[in-house]
């Protein structure tokens, strides 16, 4: 059994590219502005690897997943 | 407290004034006297005076545990409507630099950064040239003056201030006390809180326990300003009732509408409601609000809330560091919503009430956490002020 894991956006680093939002649309929304509104909840096992996949797809490194407190 | 001031004792300036008005400071010639004040800060109960409260013992133990660590005074005082930690400075300079300095040995660190107000450069600067010529201390002291500006104050950005020249708040992770100031473990503490570590050093942690509340112990430094005869900085035990500050601060100059608890970042709350109340986290916690950095701003019944909210979220729409998206266009989206409500034109209550929600925790700071705080305070302290629907309910 692995700690829950959580997305977490950077938002100082975040530009708003909204590919992340593309790439997992079960958990990431956009706001008004087009930055990415991430669930709060732990990331269902599920959809671990579709996650993993997004954190390095984001042009920024701005996306991370961490390990649940 | 009014009676027996611990921080602003009146006296002569200068190095010789300030030992004959506090007395000298402990020495902590080893391991075993550093760990026994931060064991004693713990016991004191003493929490950070710069806003966010938090304990600074904890604070100190993680840095202590670190290689090579700094100290950072933080005396930015980057809230504008505050005065407090500028009145500390220009009063008791050497109180201050005592904490820093005993700060600095009770984790191991070789130097501390001050970082102060350019309004009291001049004064901290003498003061740390003095003690150089007095050779009083057994770390290296270093003045900068602070950048100005909201945000400039925020722990993160004093650091990348002072390494950078860029006062700006930094992602976390990492913790200011993992990596920090070029890399080291840094302890970024208010000035106010290192003037009562300095006095805890002295005198103990009974002694620092007999004024203020059980949970939460000291005195604290008050800026009162708005609509009362006298404003200006006062130090009160924790804890003093809210009108009983008021008083302190020559009493209203009109009947008073509400209160802005905390700074600009605080909560409306009805004044009517605040007075009675303990100036503690505990006796406003049910109100949503706070002390916050220590600040009262009274507004009278004349006035606008609403207009006034609208001023204050406009003005910290332009105090972004500008790094965060839902920060840079969602803090100006806000005040334009709230300046249309105030004008009574029409706006959209539920839009105003979603753009907050998409920019409450959203930032690398506290920045439009803040704000956000402020406006949900306004709609619920001044609802009476907002346009009614054709539905008829706001």
């Amino acid at each position: 059994m692995t700690a829950p894991a959580r997305l977490r956006v950077d938002f100082i680093a975040c530009d708003g590219r909204g590919l992340c939002a593309e790439a997992l649309p079960g958990l990431i929304t956009l706001d008004d502005w087009g930055f990415p509104i991430v669930s709060g909840q732990a990331v269902p096992p599920r959809l671990l690897a579709d996650a993993r996949a997004t954190v390095r797809l984001c042009p920024r490194l701005a996306l991370r997943l961490e390990a649940g407190r | 407290m009014t009676a027996r001031p611990r921080l602003l004792v009146p006296g002569p300036p200068g190095l010789a004034g300030h030992t004959a008005r506090y007395g000298p400071p402990p020495a902590l010639p080893g391991a075993r006297q550093r760990d026994a004040l931060i064991a004693e800060v713990a016991r004191a109960g003493l929490t950070g005076r710069g806003g966010a409260g938090f304990p600074t013992a904890r604070k100190l133990a993680a840095v202590a545990g670190g290689y090579a660590p700094v100290v950072v005074a933080n005396g930015t005082e980057g809230e504008p409507a505050s005065a407090k930690d500028r009145v500390l400075m220009a009063s008791s300079p050497h109180l201050v630099l005592d904490g820093a300095v005993l700060a600095a040995e009770a984790v191991g660190a070789a130097k501390a950064v001050i970082v102060v107000h350019r309004d009291v450069r001049a004064i901290i600067g003498e003061a740390v040239a003095e003690r150089a010529r007095a050779r009083v201390d057994p770390v290296r002291l270093e003045v900068r003056t602070a950048a100005e500006g909201f945000v400039a104050g925020q722990a993160s950005a004093v650091v990348q201030w002072v390494q950078r020249g860029i006062p700006a708040p930094t992602a976390t992770p990492p913790r200011l006390a993992q990596r920090g100031l070029r890399g080291a473990p840094t302890l970024v503490q208010n000035v106010e809180t290192l003037a009562h570590f300095a006095l805890i050093a002295r005198h103990g942690a009974s002694w620092f326990r007999s004024a203020g509340t059980p949970a939460e112990p000291g005195s604290m430094l008050v800026t009162v300003l708005g609509a009362v005869r006298e404003p200006g900085v006062r130090e009160v035990a924790i804890g003093t009732p809210v009108g009983q500050l008021v008083d302190l601060a020559g009493g209203p100059s009109e009947p008073l509408r509400a209160l802005l608890l905390g700074g600009y970042f605080g909560t409306w709350v009805d004044a009517a409601e605040a007075l009675a109340r303990p100036f503690s986290s505990a006796g406003l916690a049910d109100l949503g609000a706070g002390p916050g950095a220590g600040l009262i701003a009274a507004l009278p019944v004349g006035a606008r809330g609403l207009s006034e909210t609208a001023r204050l979220v406009r003005y910290l729409a332009g105090e972004s560091a500008g790094q965060c998206g839902p920060c840079v266009f969602g803090l100006p989206a806000i005040a334009g919503l709230l300046e249309r409500l105030a004008e009574g034109r029409g706006a959209d209550l539920g839009q105003l009430r979603r753009w907050l929600g998409q920019v409450d925790g959203r930032g690398g700071c506290a920045h439009p956490d803040g704000a956000v705080r402020l406006v949900r305070s306004a709609l619920r302290t001044f609802g009476a002020e907002l346009p009614v629907p054709p539905g008829g309910r706001r």
